[in-house]
């Protein structure tokens, strides 16, 4: 054997050599990604695809005095059939006039605890850092650094109908303080 | 006979898998003579987490984890299940251990400055293990999902929503959805179970093999300081010298400490019991009072003392900035004396986080910014009076909600100053001001008292002092007192 063809065969072997890393590598890229995609895309569906809003009654309208504020729940727009108890949202209704409501989220936008309503002061208060709000949902005390998110209402067929909404999230309008 | 048998068989399987010879080394690695009592705490803290993983495997084995059913085969672990409240009550205390002794396991190693040079990785896997720790602390809370675990994840995805820009989409991730809901419980489910552990057990497979890699420390010596130059060469030569096989001489103190934490962490679960469930997790009910478990009160302190304006800095720069300090502290300084006595700093260090932890611990248990919801009317005692406008005062600090916040002689929350002695420090002209407008943190009242409410109250709150006849003092540094 020359040394010429000696050569020739170690650079044909390091050329497939490199091939076969390439090769492998690349491989490897495409397995990780037909795996990944479609799991990625999985985990990050409740992002992607989001439930319709529905409109859910919560009474009719002459079961709320004017002047009252009470805690009314109803469903999810699209409860799971685990979901149990966890398929029920609340929110404080006030009756304002003789068709005038308004839906509290209740949700305190500080934390995201819920406020309870305290009759005596008319205030919503806060069990976890002490957030206060009036009955106009406008912060009065605490740390919360907005009002009380205020759900969509109708009136139709004579009931109260609150559309079901996403809780109240610090990014969805631009801060105020 | 059998004897023989099983040798030949134990023989086999030595000879075709190696097990002797992979283990043996491990096993009989030579390790410092010092290393004595301070350094059982990081084969603890893996005692505590074998623990949790066969604790966890049980449970795993009954709990239901679906929004509707989660509670109700909680109810049953603990309540029905042959030694289920056994088994949640170790993995309970068995949590509370592990987040201890990694946390004390950290401390020590600090102190003795045992993460320079060579062992920068150790620290840094250390690191990650134990914020992986914490997270399984916090997600195990609540896969109670009782009316805390809803709040907990409220309170979780809320913290999340405050990333700038993809806030949102971080929240409802983890939320599996835009409310809490069906999808939720899995999701934490998956986490808690599946991808912390499995950050933990490679991170402690790492932890372990740079243990042997680069030999367990020796007790840190006066005048004798790391140099990365010289370190290797001079350990291993101490070591051919003075060290002894860790098997068994050195891994009987393990063995005595590990038994101590096993054996507190299921006397804990026999005495104290798996801890109560709170309400069902409705998302719909509003008499849920959240609060995390005790490892997390000092935060919720925090969390509770901060200005609005610093708050977001916080809750988002705090962690991130804490894991990167804690990650990257071996990179700040690898070499120079490893004495706590030389380090000054590091012990101002300790002294702070543990004075600091303890208070605010104390702090968040007693959580005094918190409006008092269970508080009682005031006794006829305190009020002093049974008709008039005093009397009827006395019942509206009650009624419109005063005592919430304010205490009167032992009765009522902390979150404002206390009223005991508010006649002494306020005018009536002053208090009728301050309830209409309210103040500093307090809301205005004026719209939910009439006249007549308004003067009662006043007359009520003029009484409260030590000296019912003086005349009330101007004090005008109430203020100071309300700001804290």
């Amino acid at each position: 054997m020359t040394d010429d063809s000696k050569n020739e065969k170690q650079c044909a072997s390091e050329d497939r050599r490199s091939f076969f890393l390439r090769l492998t590598l690349g491989l490897s890229g495409v397995i990780s990604a037909i795996l990944a995609l479609p799991a990625v895309g999985f985990v990050m569906g409740p992002i992607l695809r989001k439930p319709a809003r529905v409109w859910r009654s919560v009474g009719k309208v002459e079961d709320f005095d004017e002047g009252t504020t009470v805690l009314v729940e109803f469903e999810d727009p699209s409860p799971q059939a685990w979901a149990g108890l966890t398929a029920t949202t609340a929110a404080w209704l006030r009756r304002e006039g003789p068709a005038e409501f308004v839906a509290f989220s209740i949700n305190c936008r500080h934390l995201g605890c819920p406020v309870r309503w305290i009759e005596g002061s008319e205030l919503f208060m806060c069990p976890c850092h002490g957030g206060v709000y009036y009955k106009d949902g406008e912060v009065a005390a605490g740390p919360p650094p907005r009002a009380l998110q205020k759900y969509p209402l109708r009136i139709k067929g004579g009931h109260v109908e609150i559309q079901t909404s996403p809780v109240p999230l610090p990014g969805e309008r631009p801060r105020s303080a | 006979m059998i004897r023989k048998a099983a040798g030949n068989v134990w023989s086999w399987i030595d000879d075709r898998g190696g097990v002797s010879d992979a283990l043996i080394p491990i096993m009989t690695h030579v390790v410092p003579r010092d290393a004595r009592w301070w350094y059982v705490f990081g084969s603890a803290t893996l005692c505590a987490f074998v623990v949790q993983v066969i604790t966890g495997v049980c449970l795993a084995m009954v709990y239901v984890p679906g929004g509707g059913q989660a509670y109700e085969s909680l109810q049953y672990i603990t309540n029905d299940a042959f030694l289920g409240s056994l088994m949640r009550g170790m993995h309970y205390y068995g949590a509370s251990a592990m987040v201890m002794l990694a946390v004390v396991h950290l401390t020590q190693v600090y102190l003795h400055a045992t993460y320079k040079y060579p062992r920068e990785m150790n620290w840094m896997s250390g690191v990650v293990i134990l914020f992986g720790v914490l997270g399984m602390a916090f997600t195990g809370q609540l896969l109670r999902w009782d009316a805390n675990g809803v709040w907990s994840v409220m309170v979780a995805a809320e913290m999340a929503g405050r990333v700038p820009l993809i806030g949102t989409e971080i929240a409802q991730f983890l939320l599996g959805g835009d409310t809490v809901g069906g999808a939720t419980l899995t999701r934490f489910y998956v986490l808690h179970v599946m991808i912390l552990p499995g950050i933990i057990i490679t991170g402690v497979a790492l932890h372990m093999w740079l243990v042997l890699r680069h030999g367990i420390s020796e007790m840190p010596k006066v005048g004798d300081p790391v140099d990365p130059m010289t370190y290797k060469r001079e350990y291993i030569e101490r070591l051919k010298r003075t060290g002894e096989p860790f098997w068994p001489n050195a891994a009987w103190r393990d063995a005595v400490f590990a038994t101590c934490v096993v054996l507190l962490i299921v006397g804990c679960a026999i005495v104290f019991q798996a801890p109560s469930l709170d309400h069902p997790a409705n998302p719909s009910s509003i008499d849920a009072n959240p609060m995390p478990d005790w490892y997390f009160w000092w935060y919720f302190a925090i969390l509770s003392m901060l200005p609005s304006s610093l708050e977001t800095w916080v809750i988002l720069g705090a962690p991130a900035i804490g894991f990167l300090l804690l990650f990257f502290l071996p990179l700040l300084s690898n070499r120079g004396e490893r004495a706590p006595s030389k380090r000054p700093w590091a012990l101002a260090v300790i002294f702070a986080g543990v004075t600091g932890f303890l208070v605010l611990t104390i702090y968040g248990y007693k959580k005094p910014w918190s409006p008092d919801f269970g508080v009682e009317s005031l006794s006829r005692e305190v009020v002093g009076a049974t008709e008039g406008p005093v009397a009827r005062g006395g019942e509206l600090a009650f009624e419109k909600g005063c005592l919430y916040c304010h205490v009167i002689d032992g009765t009522g929350g902390h979150r404002g100053p206390t009223l005991s002695v508010i006649g002494d420090r306020l005018t009536r002209e002053d208090l009728v001001v301050r309830i209409n407008n309210g103040g500093y943190n307090m809301p205005a009242f004026a719209a939910s008292l009439t006249a007549g409410e308004l003067s009662d109250l006043v007359a009520f709150l003029q009484t409260r002092g030590g000296e019912p006849g003086d005349p009330p003092i101007q004090d005008r540094d109430e203020k100071a007192t309300e700001d804290h």
